[in-house]
C-alpha cells in the first residue's frame, strides 16, 4: 500500500512527528483516506527498522520528529520514477459478483446489473455535485483534492461503461445460447493451478497489469 | 387524462408518448409510453444504448416530430392543440436545442448567432443585442461577441450555443450530446457552464451515452427498447465520502 511511500514522501521534505504526518497526509490527499495515529507509528516503526527513517530530536512537548535517512530518499525517487502496477491481488468485488451471478440459475442478471448501473451513477452524481460546488483549484491543497474526486469519478464511471459492455455481451451471449446457468461440476477439481490462470500471471510477470479474470485467480490452490 | 393546471415550476410534461415506425409485421417501436416532467431547476439526464429511442425522444420533445400517440405539454400549453406556427413560435421563444456539432450559423458572428431566435421573432435589435449580451455573459463569453464560429474553440462554440438555447424567454434546453466532439476538460467546462444556466431557472434534458456527462444532471433516466426502465438521482455526499472512508 503507498501509505508507506506517500508518508516517506512527506519526511522527505524535513522531518516530523507522527500527529503532524497524519495532518500533512491528509491535507495533500483531500482529507479521504484519513489515517489514525496507530497506523501513522507502525509505519513509522517498519520505516525505521528498515532503515529508512531514523529517530531525531524531541521537542519541548515531548513530540519525536522522525527525519529521513539517505536510503529513505532513494526510495521516494524509486517510487515517484515506477508506475503503480495493480496486480491481481486486489480482487474485484463487483466482477466477481457478476460473474457468480451468470452461473446461477434463476437469477436475473440484467436486473443486477441494472441495479448496480443505478447505484454506481448515483455514486457519479454524488461525486460530481461535490466537484460542481467547487470552482477551478485555488491552492495546491484544493488541487490534490481535486485530483482524488476526479479519479473517484473515473473510476465509477468506468464501472458503468463495464456494465453497460457486460449487459450487451450478456444479450449476445443468450442469443447464442451460451448464458446458461452452470450446475455443480461432478469431476473434482485438479491440484495446482487452472491452465486458464497461465497467461494472466505472464502478464503480470511481464510488468503487465493483469486482466480482470476474477474467477481464474485463486481458484483451486 | 386529466388536463389538470400544470405547477408553475413544471416547464415539460411528456404524457405516455409512443413513437411507432411503419405498419404491420415490419413495423418497430421506438418509443413505448414515456412519461416524464422536466421542472424549472431541473436538468434530466436520458441515457441507454444507441437505439434505445433517447434522440426520437429529444426530438418530440422539442416539437420536432408529432408523437404516434400521447402528449406533449410545454409550460402547460398541449402541443395537439397548437397548429404548426404556434408550435414554431413556442419553440423559438422557449426552447433551445444543443447539439453535438454546435449547429453555429459561419457567417454570423458569436452575438448575432444567439440573437437570431429573438429577430427572427421580431424583437427590436437593440433589444435583442441587450439580451444577447446578457446570454453571452452567461456562459463567460461577452467579450467573444464579435468573433465568428471560426474564430472560436470548440468548447466556446459550445458555449455560444447554450447561450442561444437561453436567450431572452428561452427556458428549455433540449441537449443531444453536447459535449461529444469536445475533448474531457472542456466538455466538463461546457457542463458547468449547462448546470449553471439550468440552477439559475432553465430546465433542461441531457442526452448523453457518457455515464460521466449524465452525472451532471439531477436525474438520470434510463431508456431501453423505448421504455424507461430505470431513474437514478443522488444519493447525498455524506453517505458516499462514508462510504469511501470504510473502504
Amino acid at each position: 500500500m503507498s501509505i508507506r511511500q506517500s508518508l516517506l514522501a512527506i519526511l522527505d521534505q524535513g522531518p516530523c512527528y507522527g500527529y503532524q504526518l497524519r495532518g500533512e497526509f491528509d491535507r495533500r490527499t483531500g482529507s479521504t483516506w484519513p489515517l489514525n495515529v496507530g497506523q501513522i507509528y507502525n509505519t513509522l516503526d517498519r520505516l525505521e527498522r528498515d532503515g529508512l527513517v531514523a529517530k531525531a530530536d524531541t521537542d519541548s512537548e515531548g513530540h519525536v520528529y522522525y527525519a529521513i535517512t539517505d536510503a529513505g530518499h532513494d526510495e521516494v525517487t524509486r517510487w515517484l520514477d515506477s508506475p503503480v502496477i495493480r496486480t491481481q491481488a486486489t480482487r474485484d468485488e463487483l466482477a466477481i459478483k457478476l460473474a457468480i451471478a451468470v452461473t446461477l440459475p434463476g437469477v436475473n442478471i440484467a436486473e443486477v446489473i441494472q441495479v448496480q448501473r443505478a447505484a454506481s451513477l448515483r455514486t457519479l452524481q454524488d461525486l460530481t455535485r461535490t466537484k460542481n460546488a467547487t470552482s477551478e483549484p485555488e491552492s495546491a491543497e484544493e488541487l490534490a483534492w481535486m485530483l482524488v474526486v476526479d479519479s473517484m469519478i473515473f473510476a465509477a464511471e468506468a464501472e458503468v461503461r463495464w456494465l453497460d459492455h457486460s449487459e450487451t455481451r450478456l444479450a449476445r451471449a443468450s442469443a447464442r445460447g451460451f448464458a446458461e446457468p452452470l450446475p455443480l461440476s461432478t469431476s473434482s477439481p485438479k491440484r495446482g493451478r487452472p491452465v486458464k490462470a497461465e497467461p494472466a500471471a505472464q502478464a503480470a510477470q511481464a510488468g503487465q497489469p493483469a486482466p480482470a479474470g476474477p474467477l481464474t485467480t485463486d481458484a483451486v490452490r | 387524462m386529466s388536463r389538470a393546471l400544470a405547477p408553475a415550476t413544471e416547464l415539460l410534461r411528456l404524457d405516455g408518448i409512443a413513437q411507432h415506425y411503419g405498419k404491420g409485421e415490419t413495423a418497430v417501436t421506438a418509443l413505448a409510453g414515456i412519461d416524464l416532467t422536466v421542472s424549472r431547476g431541473e436538468l434530466v439526464a436520458i441515457m441507454g444504448a444507441s437505439g434505445s429511442g433517447k434522440s426520437t425522444l429529444l426530438t418530440i420533445a422539442g416539437g420536432l416530430s408529432k408523437p404516434t400517440s400521447g402528449e406533449v405539454i410545454i409550460e402547460g400549453q398541449w402541443l395537439s392543440d397548437l397548429p404548426p406556427t404556434r408550435i414554431a413560435m413556442l419553440r423559438r421563444r422557449t426552447l433551445g436545442f444543443v447539439f453535438q456539432d454546435f449547429n453555429l450559423i459561419p457567417a454570423l458572428t458569436a452575438l448575432e448567432n444567439v440573437t437570431l431566435p429573438l429577430e427572427l421573432d421580431g424583437w427590436k435589435s437593440r433589444k435583442a443585442r441587450a439580451a444577447g449580451l446578457e446570454a453571452l455573459a452567461s456562459v463567460e463569453l461577452d467579450d467573444h461577441a464579435n468573433r465568428y464560429p471560426d474564430d472560436l474553440s470548440g468548447g466556446q462554440q459550445q458555449r455560444v450555443a447554450i447561450a442561444r438555447a437561453v436567450v431572452g424567454t428561452r427556458r428549455l434546453i433540449l441537449a443531444d450530446e453536447p459535449t461529444g466532439a469536445l475533448d474531457s476538460t472542456t466538455g466538463e467546462l461546457v457542463l458547468r457552464m449547462l448546470r449553471s444556466r439550468v440552477d439559475a431557472g432553465a430546465g433542461g434534458i441531457l442526452v448523453t451515452h457518457d455515464p460521466r456527462h449524465a452525472a451532471w444532471a439531477d436525474r438520470v433516466v434510463f431508456l431501453r427498447d423505448g421504455r424507461i426502465i430505470d431513474q437514478s438521482a443522488p444519493a447525498g455526499v455524506d453517505t458516499l465520502f462514508a462510504d469511501a472512508q470504510r473502504a
